[in-house]
């Protein structure tokens, strides 16, 4: 028992290393890395705009100025927020965005999975040096949870110029006097959030695939 | 000093055993087949010694070689490494006994490609838990002892495959391992890289005494090792040893 002690106390890898290894593994696929991470860039800026697109909407509608509610129903934007057509376009929107996530969700498994393949020698050659599984998964989960924060940050950038850049052409700059800040800093903070999270489960499954791998598998392994 | 510590190491050598074989058979199932790597290998190595495992590719070699390292468990039989039986052993003992007992070298060097030559040659020791200012003293003596001490820095790909087998060398001493086990080391190399490989290690051996069990069909591994064990369809041919093996040597490559 003493002995079993003993030997847990005695392999480890810091998480402070264990970022320093994942963090160089992404820096270094830079151009592998950007690909996955545009994916998710993608998905991440189009929530984003049609959150920030509302959210500029319902901020021009609440200032309850006629001339911009002139403009509103002249663009076609149901002032009514409980009109049917409102609704419907709601729904829609939620659909859109819920596809958007599932291909992002997918893209970022696939990604990983990838790299998990290509990287099967590596593994193997880490574990004959004495790593546990748990280091594969924390290095694998790490790594792609980078890439996702670092993808969901720019979505959420890109995503929110590109709305206020079209509402602009659209109402003009009246719509930075009536900005709701607080709304869209929250819409942002949830699409980080949101973003994270699905690299995060993205990247469970290869983690898990690549830490099974038995060391001997590496050593024969032609790649 | 060399010397001195040489024949205290020989001292002891006498009686540890290292790694201990019994009876070991492997079966590999190949859909309907059954392949009987191993058919009951019994093998000794004592400690300190330069062990080579020789045969043909589809002897068993390989899979002997996973045995006495701990990389594959056998179907039958046991196989003790420092008196521990490892088919006891759960995945926690087994990574500890790979990190701190066992320094594997191999024949595609394996350096993680992202890495510096210091930063692979210090991974086993974060495993270990070395702080990271240890290690990298001790990651940068190594590279020295197996003079790469100007390329501490460089990137495996910015090496050759002489210098990356060399870092792959330091990395597996990491640890100061008890067992240091090297697959077809020199299979990839030139000549006469190959046998600077070959020297390196023996000089390692000798310096440290530790034990270097290698698989190998490399003849210019003949010549420094102590025992020579042939694989042959599954068993154990036979076993030379080092005063036997230079006079064979001599009749069969005639300029040795």
């Amino acid at each position: 028992m003493a002995q079993q002690h003993e030997l847990n106390t005695q392999i480890s890898l810091p998480l402070s290393k264990a970022v320093e290894i994942s963090f160089n593994s992404v820096k270094i696929r830079f151009g592998r890395s950007l690909i996955t991470v545009s994916g998710i860039v993608l998905a991440i800026a189009f929530l984003m705009s049609i959150w920030a697109g509302n959210s500029i909407i319902d901020g021009l509608m609440a200032a309850s100025d006629p001339k911009i509610n002139l403009i509103l129903q002249q663009k076609g934007v149901e002032i009514d927020p409980d009109s049917a057509a409102a609704m419907q376009q709601r729904s829609k929107d939620a659909w859109l965005v819920v596809l958007s996530l599932l291909v992002c969700l997918v893209g970022i498994a696939n990604a990983m999975l990838m790299s998990v393949t290509e990287r099967f020698r590596e593994i193997g050659t880490m574990k004959c040096m004495g790593a546990l599984d748990g280091f594969i998964i924390k290095l694998f989960i790490l790594e792609s949870t980078f890439m996702g924060t670092a993808g969901t940050v720019i979505g959420v950038i890109i995503g929110f110029l590109l709305t206020a850049l079209l509402n602009m052409s659209s109402f003009g700059t009246v719509i930075f006097d009536h900005l709701p800040m607080a709304q869209i800093l929250e819409d942002g903070l949830k699409a980080v959030v949101i973003g994270s999270v699905l690299s995060l489960v993205g990247g469970i499954l290869p983690a898990y695939r690549a830490a099974k791998m038995e060391p001997v598998d590496a050593m024969s392994l032609e790649v | 000093m060399a010397a001195e510590e040489k024949t205290e190491t020989n001292a002891e050598a006498e009686e540890a055993t290292v790694v201990r074989t019994q009876d070991v058979k492997k079966v590999y199932i190949m859909g309907e087949e059954q392949i009987h790597a191993l058919k009951g290998v019994d093998l000794e190595v004592t400690q300190g010694e330069y062990l080579s495992i020789m045969g043909p590719s589809g002897s068993g070699k390989s899979t002997l070689f996973n045995m006495v390292g701990g990389l594959d468990k056998p179907t039958e039989g046991k196989v003790y490494i420092d008196d521990v039986d490892v088919a006891q052993l759960d995945a926690y003992e087994l990574a500890w006994l790979r990190c701190r007992k066992i320094g594997y070298i191999f024949q595609s060097y394996n350096l993680i490609p992202v890495m510096t030559a210091l930063e692979n040659v210090t991974l086993p020791m974060v495993f270990a838990g070395l702080t990271s200012d240890e290690a990298r003293d001790k990651g940068v003596e190594l590279l020295t002892q197996v003079g790469l001490g100007e390329r501490v820095m460089h990137k495996p790909f910015e090496l050759s495959g002489g210098q990356q087998q060399r870092v792959a060398v330091a990395r597996a001493f990491a640890n100061d391992p008890a067992i240091i086990l090297a697959d077809e080391p020199t299979g990839n190399l030139d000549l006469n890289t190959g046998r600077e490989i070959i020297e390196l290690l023996r000089q390692m051996n000798e310096e440290s005494g530790v034990t270097v069990i290698s698989a190998t069909h490399d003849h210019k591994m003949l010549s420094v090792s102590d025992r020579v064990v042939w694989v042959r369809d599954g068993r154990v041919d036979r076993i030379i040893d080092r005063d036997e093996l230079k006079i064979e040597v001599g009749t069969i490559d005639g300029h040795e």
